[in-house]
Order: C-alpha cells, then sequence, then structure tokens
C-alpha cells in the first residue's frame, strides 16, 4: 500500500513541494518572532479541518525521509486521531514511527506535551484549534491584530480577573495564555496547565499550527515563556501530589482520571501511554 | 502656586465626513454643515475651546450639532480630519494629542481621561460583572494586583452608591441609572484630570437624573477633576455647568458664562434655545 502510494500517486508528504515550501517560510517566520501568529495557506487535506490539519501540515512540511515521528492525541499513541494521522504521514512518507518520546526526531501532538523531557534535536509539532488569546475580547482580525502590534493585553488579564473575583481562582483547566520571551501573549494550544512550565526555556522547537484558523506560530529552543498570573495570585498547575499511576506507579505526571463501571472504582493512569509503557518495560 | 493653564486646549478641530472640495476647503458657507458642491459633511468645524482646571465646561446644542462626535473625536473613538488638541497632564500640554502614536492614545485614554456614553452598551462590558468593568481600566494602567484592583472597584462602586455586594453582577442585571453610575466609576477608575460625559442623563427618569447629576456635581466638588458636560437639555446645562458653549452646525457659536449664556444670549439661534426651554 504505501509503496503504491509512493510510487506516483502522491508527492512526498502528500503535500506539493511549493505548499511545503511556503509553510517552512511561514515556520522559520514564526521561530524568529517567537510567540507571533504568522498567517498562511492553509491546504486542503484528506482530514476535516478542526482534527489537527495545522499541526498536520508542519509535520508534513519538515519531515524528512530520516526521521522518526511520534504522534499521539491527549496523551494517547493509540487515539482514532493519532492512528489516522499517524497513517497519513506514513502511507506518503513511508517515514518510521516510535512511541518511544525519546527515539522519535518528531512529535504532533493534541493537547499534551509529553512527559520526558525533550532534546534539543526534536521538534514539537502542536495541534492548534483557537490560536489567538485575544479572539474572545475582540472577535474583528483587524483589530485583535492592532491590539497584539500594540502589546494590548487588558482583555485577556481582565479575563483572568473576572474567573479570580468569581471562583476564587483562574479555572481554565487548559489552554492559559502565555507571555512568550516577554513580548506576545500565545495561546499555548489546549495543553493543561500542568505543560505550561514545560514550554519555558525548553531544549525542544515547539511548533503550533492551526489549520482551521490559517496560523503557524513557534516556540524556539530557550525561551522565556511565562504563564500570565497576577502578583497575588500565582499560576499554579493541577495538584497530582495524591495521585499514582495505577499501572506503572508513576507520580507527578499528568493524569487520566478512569472510572470502571464493572468494579465501581475510581483510578489514575498516565496521560502519556507511551511513557506508562516504557516504564511497565 | 496653583497652575491655572488649562487642562485641555482644543484648537481648529474638524471631523469631516467626505473627501472636502475647494469650496468648502476654502471655508465658504455650508447649507445646514453639508457642502453644497461637494456634499461633504462637517460634523464639527474648525472648533476651539479651552476646558480650565475644576470647570464644569457644558456644551449644549440640538441633535445633529456635531457635540456628540467632538467629544468622541477628543476620546479617539472617531477619526479627526485635522486639529490639534492639548492636555496640560501629558507631556505638559506641548504635544498635540491627535499627532501621538496608538500606544500613546491608549495611554491617554485609560490615564487622563474619563468617558461616561450615552447607551452604557457603548461603554461597558455588559457580559463581565461591574467589579470586572472598573477593573479593565486598572488593568489597562498596568495594575497587576487582585487586592489592589478589587479595593479599587468596591471603593469606587460605594462612592457612586452602588451596594458594594453587587460587584459580582453583571451590569445587564442594572437599572439604566446604575449602568450610568458603573460607567462613572470605570471613568474614575484611574483618577483622570479631565471626565467627559455624552448625555448622561438622556433616557433617565427625573429622579434618577437628579440622582446621578447631584453625583457628578458631588465627585467634581471632592476630586477637582474637569468635567466636558454634552447635553441637548438646558435644564442638564443650567444646573451642572460652569461655562457653557453652544454648537450649531458643527461649529461653537456661543460661549461664556452658562448665566450670561441662559440670561442673555447673543447669538439669534441661542435665544431660541433658551426660549424654548422658558416656555
Amino acid at each position: 500500500m504505501t509503496e503504491t502510494i509512493l510510487n506516483g500517486h502522491y508527492n512526498f508528504a502528500f503535500l506539493d513541494e511549493g505548499a511545503k515550501r511556503e509553510i517552512r517560510r511561514s515556520v522559520l517566520k514564526a521561530v524568529a518572532i517567537p510567540g507571533y501568529q504568522v498567517p498562511f495557506g492553509s491546504r486542503e487535506l484528506p482530514i476535516s479541518r478542526g482534527w489537527g490539519t495545522g499541526g498536520l501540515q508542519i509535520t508534513l512540511s519538515i519531515i524528512g525521509k530520516k526521521d522518526c515521528l511520534k504522534v499521539i492525541d491527549q496523551g494517547s499513541d493509540d487515539s482514532v486521531n493519532a492512528v489516522s494521522i499517524r497513517k497519513l504521514i506514513t502511507a506518503t512518507t513511508g517515514v518510521l514511527t516510535t512511541t518511544d518520546t525519546q527515539a522519535s526526531t518528531i512529535i504532533q501532538s493534541r493537547h499534551r506535551i509529553p512527559e520526558e523531557k525533550m532534546r534539543n534535536d526534536q521538534i514539537l509539532v502542536l495541534q492548534v484549534p483557537n490560536p489567538d488569546p485575544l479572539k474572545s475580547v475582540s472577535p474583528k482580525e483587524k483589530e485583535s491584530r492592532n491590539l497584539h502590534a500594540e502589546a494590548e493585553y487588558s482583555g485577556i488579564w481582565l479575563r483572568l480577573y473576572e474567573k479570580i473575583i468569581k471562583y476564587g481562582r483562574t479555572t481554565m483547566g487548559a489552554d492559559h495564555p502565555v507571555m512568550v520571551a516577554g513580548r506576545y501573549v500565545m495561546n499555548p494550544s489546549p495543553i493543561p496547565r500542568f505543560d505550561n512550565p514545560k514550554l519555558n526555556l525548553s531544549d525542544c522547537l515547539c511548533l503550533f499550527g492551526a489549520g482551521r484558523e490559517k496560523k503557524i506560530y513557534a516556540v524556539p529552543p530557550y525561551t522565556e515563556v511565562v504563564s500570565l498570573a497576577y502578583e497575588d495570585h500565582p499560576f499554579t498547575i493541577e495538584d497530582v501530589s495524591s495521585r499514582s499511576c495505577k499501572y506503572c506507579g508513576a507520580t507527578n505526571v499528568y493524569f487520566d482520571e478512569i472510572f470502571d463501571s464493572v468494579t465501581q472504582e475510581h483510578y489514575f493512569q498516565c496521560s502519556d501511554s507511551g511513557y506508562c509503557e516504557k516504564r511497565r518495560k | 502656586m496653583n497652575d491655572t493653564r488649562p487642562v485641555l486646549t482644543v484648537r481648529n478641530l474638524v471631523v469631516r465626513f467626505g473627501e472636502g472640495c475647494d469650496y468648502c476647503l476654502s471655508g465658504s458657507p455650508l447649507d445646514k454643515g453639508r457642502c453644497p458642491s461637494c456634499y461633504s459633511v462637517w460634523a464639527v468645524n474648525r472648533v476651539s475651546f479651552d476646558l480650565y482646571p475644576g470647570e464644569i465646561l457644558g456644551i449644549v446644542g440640538e441633535s445633529g450639532s456635531g457635540k456628540s462626535t467632538m467629544l468622541r473625536a477628543l476620546y479617539f473613538d472617531r477619526e479627526i480630519t485635522y486639529g490639534e488638541a492639548y492636555i496640560r497632564e501629558y507631556r505638559d500640554g506641548r504635544e498635540n494629542i491627535f499627532g501621538i502614536s496608538n500606544q500613546q492614545k491608549r495611554y491617554i485614554r485609560n490615564h487622563k481621561m474619563g468617558m461616561v456614553y450615552q447607551n452604557p452598551i457603548m461603554g461597558l462590558r455588559m457580559n463581565f460583572s461591574s467589579g470586572a468593568n472598573i477593573a479593565e481600566k486598572l488593568i489597562a494602567a498596568g495594575v497587576r494586583h487582585v487586592g489592589q484592583i478589587t479595593d479599587r472597584a468596591r471603593y469606587l462602586l460605594d462612592h457612586v452608591e452602588i451596594p458594594v455586594n453587587r460587584i459580582k453582577e453583571e451590569p445587564k442585571n442594572f437599572s439604566g441609572g446604575m449602568q450610568q453610575r458603573v460607567q462613572i466609576s470605570k471613568a474614575l477608575a484611574n483618577n483622570p484630570p479631565i471626565l467627559m460625559l455624552d448625555e448622561v442623563t438622556t433616557g433617565l427618569d427625573l429622579s434618577v437624573q437628579a440622582r446621578v447629576l447631584d453625583l457628578i456635581k458631588r465627585i467634581q466638588h471632592e476630586l477637582g477633576i474637569s468635567i466636558i458636560i454634552v447635553s441637548h437639555d438646558l435644564a442638564v446645562i443650567r444646573m451642572m455647568a460652569d461655562r457653557t458653549a453652544v454648537m450649531l452646525e458643527g461649529k461653537i457659536i456661543e460661549e461664556g458664562l452658562t448665566d450670561q449664556i441662559l440670561e442673555d444670549p447673543i447669538h439669534e439661534y441661542t435665544q431660541v434655545l433658551v426660549h424654548s426651554l422658558l416656555y
């Protein structure tokens, strides 16, 4: 099957070379201006917009024949979305795939950053549904671009303030806005707050693609990424101190809470399935 | 020694809708503010005035005379065609505020001016709590301490006679008078030297009108800020303003002490305006 596709039906990595070149240019611009949303011509793909087409286009544009790919969806290597994306990429590139974070060179992910620390020779590609943190403040693109240009982020701070005075804390479980390199406020894609600190001064390059919204942005290695927080309400991650993984015994990682309807038992397991699997071996 | 220089100086302010032509640009007479040649509308036509420290300046005129457009232009809500304005508290009144960057304009809006609109929807975020509405100004001014922001919001709500325990409620659940008072507290959040009021009592019943006007008078007395109040209601102007400017077809046609304007108007239009109030 793979051979058939590679032998003439599709270009390497599905997209035509011109499209990949244009996306790589956008990626380069995004890397040059950390946190800045670079518009790009989002292509049609054999999956629907909103199902990871932004991340997929970045991956297809940067992947080479010697790369080793890992695709995860909410931490899982085996979810339908991850499997579909992995199949498309392998069918049109023939690259090796893995579930081991350390063995991969490119990781495409939705909603999670892997538990294992990524290296400088790896690239993390995140799928993003809502790239613009100002969208809820100013739905008009022109206006929100002006606000970004003027670094006018009061609306985002106001949203945080509103949550704090109404509920006593910021209630955003995911997509907590971050300040990148002291300049642009960025949506870190819907990763849990637990993963926000991993972006700060990370060794690897993090690329964010929003296919439906046609935006690419990036956090280059060793860039300062600070989660927005008020002086008297510091940013906190989810408290996982009293939890451990039922299967591998891991602590201090992000968990999925599982309910077993047969035994009526609640338990936790690692959200990052590849990490859990590796520990069990 | 007190600085008696004007807090706000406006010179030759023009807001024109349309390109203009040789005829109207040369200052030839217009037909009710509209150029008979190119049909451009001169909504604000070469307006100049001064606002002095601690005074309330009333701007009065019929609907469509350009008073709200002028106020919104001064608050940067509307693009001007040309003109100059200087704020004493901004770079010592040496820089034309229409010639500065958008960031600086935002700074002036947040620190040097407060605005209360006729329609609260324009001045308030109806889906945010009243506390957050006040907080917006403080956050824009760089305050990043929830405790400080909330204390200030409580103080201001109390000051405008809104029960402090309604700080978490959204203004859309408030009455018209309360919404105006939330707007006033928001406008005062950063102690601006200039407060602009655009038809603040229009649409409110008489008793609520009186409460809002009393409140403004009290705030002006306590804080000593300078206020521009725009109204088509001469009774409001008589009660509030120290000085009054009368606008007609985008121009200020008469300006002076309020008593003088209302008791002894010189311009024919002002005479008709005052006469229509009395009889």
